[in-house]
């Protein structure tokens, strides 16, 4: 069983009630067509249990076989310090094959945000220690390609499939009524 | 599974061919920590994904001294091709003529199919298997197990050089 090596903390980027019985994380490149698959599936699960569910979202840019992971990660952090991380991350996944600076330059209009600050952010490589960080995390916690599930710190080994993450899920759900 | 070799062996020297033209030998990297992880196959999709998180971790095998290998039995031009597409920055050695000659003596290889074993050793400054890992052939064993190995050889190596520089002082 591989479990997530450094917990979930208040400076993770997080949707759901922060006591939600399940915790499903998602190690993830904004690059990669299997998390780019993912995406609405992630979406339909969090409509689907709600409340009762919690997701949080780590990166994982494999740069060096996707060029715009990283910087397309950078600028959902840059996003996210100014409370538009979802939407940023929303709009990086739907517009995947655009990824580049003049897309993170429109969605960062779009939202609001100063074009220049991001400009700002990219090229000092603001945010590049925090993207870091998530990626050594999952290597520690065993994170071997991407997208990479946890459901309450254990690593899910099966499909990302709405049908096999909902049933992971839900397992995890009625573990939590019995106890 | 195989059995492979464990840790306290001496690794089995080898001299392989890495680029079509170039020879590199293990006993030459003594001094250095080395990751040695043995692969079934070039273009594989599990394969593929292994070397792209390692080349990812070159930097954090660099923090440690350590070198990384990749050993598989395909061809030193079927490695050129492979690493020029993966943009791989680390060596790919061919383990391809006597075929799995070298994954045999490390007892990770796979008779039936005639590859290597998805295998990862980490050997010690003086070429001894500090740590080894068989995956089972279709699992990307991830890098989890070699930063822990590195880790904790760093940290016994800490504790071993202390000993000795207070042993000195006395």
């Amino acid at each position: 069983m591989t479990t997530l090596k450094v917990p979930v903390t208040p400076h993770d980027h997080a949707k759901g009630p922060p006591n939600a019985p399940v915790t499903l994380l998602e190690y993830g490149d904004y690059e990669c067509p299997y998390c780019g698959l993912a995406h609405p599936i992630v979406k339909l699960i969090q409509k689907h249990f709600g409340q009762r569910l919690r997701f949080v979202f780590r990166h994982f840019p494999l740069s060096q076989a996707h060029p715009n992971a990283e910087s397309a990660a950078q600028t959902a952090e840059f996003a996210g310090v100014n409370g538009k991380f979802w939407d940023m991350h929303d709009g990086l996944y739907d517009n995947q094959d655009r990824l580049g600076l003049p897309l993170y330059l429109t969605l960062t209009s779009l939202l609001g945000l100063s074009e220049l600050e991001l400009r700002e952010a990219l090229v000092r490589g603001t945010f590049a220690p925090k993207v870091r960080a998530d990626f050594l995390s999952g290597v520690r916690s065993g994170v071997n390609g991407t997208p990479c599930f946890f459901i309450n710190g254990v690593r899910h080994d099966g499909t990302y499939a709405f049908e096999d993450l909902g049933a992971a899920i839900e397992q995890q759900l009625r573990a939590h009524v019995m106890t | 599974m195989a059995q492979l070799l464990t840790a306290g062996t001496a690794a089995p020297n080898f001299t392989l061919h890495v680029t079509p033209d170039q020879l590199l030998t293990l006993d030459d990297l003594k001094g250095k920590p080395v990751i040695l992880a043995l692969y079934p196959a070039d273009w594989s999709p599990v394969c593929g994904d292994q070397v792209t998180l390692y080349n990812e971790l070159l930097p954090e095998f660099r923090k440690y001294g350590a070198e990384l290998l990749g050993l598989s039995v395909d061809g030193v031009w079927c490695h050129a091709a492979f690493a020029r597409d993966r943009r791989l920055h680390f060596p790919l050695l061919s383990d391809f003529e006597p075929k799995g000659a070298v994954a045999k003596s490390y007892r990770a290889y796979r008779e039936g199919e005639g590859v290597c074993e998805r295998a990862l050793f980490v050997l010690d400054q003086k070429g001894v298997i500090f740590w080894s890992y068989c995956s089972p052939i279709a699992v990307n064993p991830g890098a989890d197990g070699i930063l822990d190995a590195l880790e904790r050889m760093a940290k016994q190596r800490d504790i071993h050089d202390n000993a000795q520089s207070s042993s000195h002082a006395a």
